[in-house]
């Protein structure tokens, strides 16, 4: 699972680079997430616009990695391509976090 | 240890399209990327294939982490389209579900700030997505099959 993280202020942008987030990747995931998260940034950025599919244990990853931060930390997600914008629709997972179409000002050239 | 069972083995027919692939998570991704690269599948509409490759994949990961729990075997996933509708069957030789029958797939009420599931989703979003869902035992063998229905998917 390479995940590539760039310091942008105060905010932690990490670039999801494959294409998927499966049962196949997803403790390798939640692990390389938690390296690149160990500095306390207050917000953490996960840019999932490479990711065209997302499994029900990517998204069990996924909300793993926002638990592990802790309550004091965001994870904040960033372009969900279609597919994984209905997995977390369904399950209402989009409803606990914070969802940029893309982005956010300022971090566009991040990474 | 790996399961010695081989590659997966694509069949596409004037019926339909078969593949064969052994029981384990990476055999399930390259299985997904074959069966949703052939030309049957590539021909519908981006919601339609992605509807179809979440209720895939969650029901062959079942397979693998629960049917092939204590052995490793094989899942062959034959799937046939219509005008409108999409007809998969999945044939496994792993341990039969619990009591005979699909979970029922509730989806756990939450809100911001509990203590948030990190499973659980799998035959909800089955259940949820697809219809005719059956499922049955037959000697050694378990066998599931269920319809999407093309075009009316984007719930």
């Amino acid at each position: 699972m390479e995940l590539v993280a760039e310091q942008r202020g105060e905010i932690l942008v990490v670039r999801a680079m494959q294409d998927r987030i499966d049962a196949a990747g997803a403790i390798q995931f939640k692990d390389r997430m938690r390296e690149l998260t160990q500095a306390d940034n207050p917000r953490v950025v996960l840019d999932m616009s490479r990711v065209a599919f997302l499994d029900s244990s990517g998204l069990g990853a996924v909300v793993a990695v926002m638990k592990a931060l802790g309550p004091e930390r965001k994870l904040e997600l960033s372009g969900l391509t279609a597919t994984v914008q209905k997995v977390f629709r369904l399950t209402r997972m989009d409803s606990v976090f914070i969802i940029h179409d893309q982005l956010p000002d300022g971090m566009r050239n991040a990474v | 240890m790996r399961s010695e069972t081989g590659q997966a083995r694509l069949e596409e027919g004037p019926d339909g399209t078969r593949i064969t692939i052994p029981g384990d998570p990476l055999a399930v991704r390259d299985g997904l990327h074959a069966l949703f690269d052939t030309m049957m599948l590539r021909a519908l509409p981006e919601d339609d294939r992605g509807t179809a490759e979440i209720v895939l994949a969650e029901a062959l990961n079942n397979i693998v982490e629960h049917a092939y729990a204590r052995h490793h075997g094989d899942i062959e996933i034959s799937l046939q389209l219509s005008a409108s509708q999409l007809l998969f069957r999945i044939i496994d030789t792993g341990l039969p579900m619990p009591e005979g029958v699909l979970p029922a797939g509730k989806l756990k009420p939450f809100a911001a700030g509990d203590d948030l599931p990190e499973g659980g989703f799998g035959w909800f979003l089955i259940r949820t997505l697809s219809r005719d869902l059956k499922y049955c035992r037959d000697g050694t063998t378990n066998l599931l099959s269920f319809r999407l229905d093309m075009g009316q998917t984007a719930r």
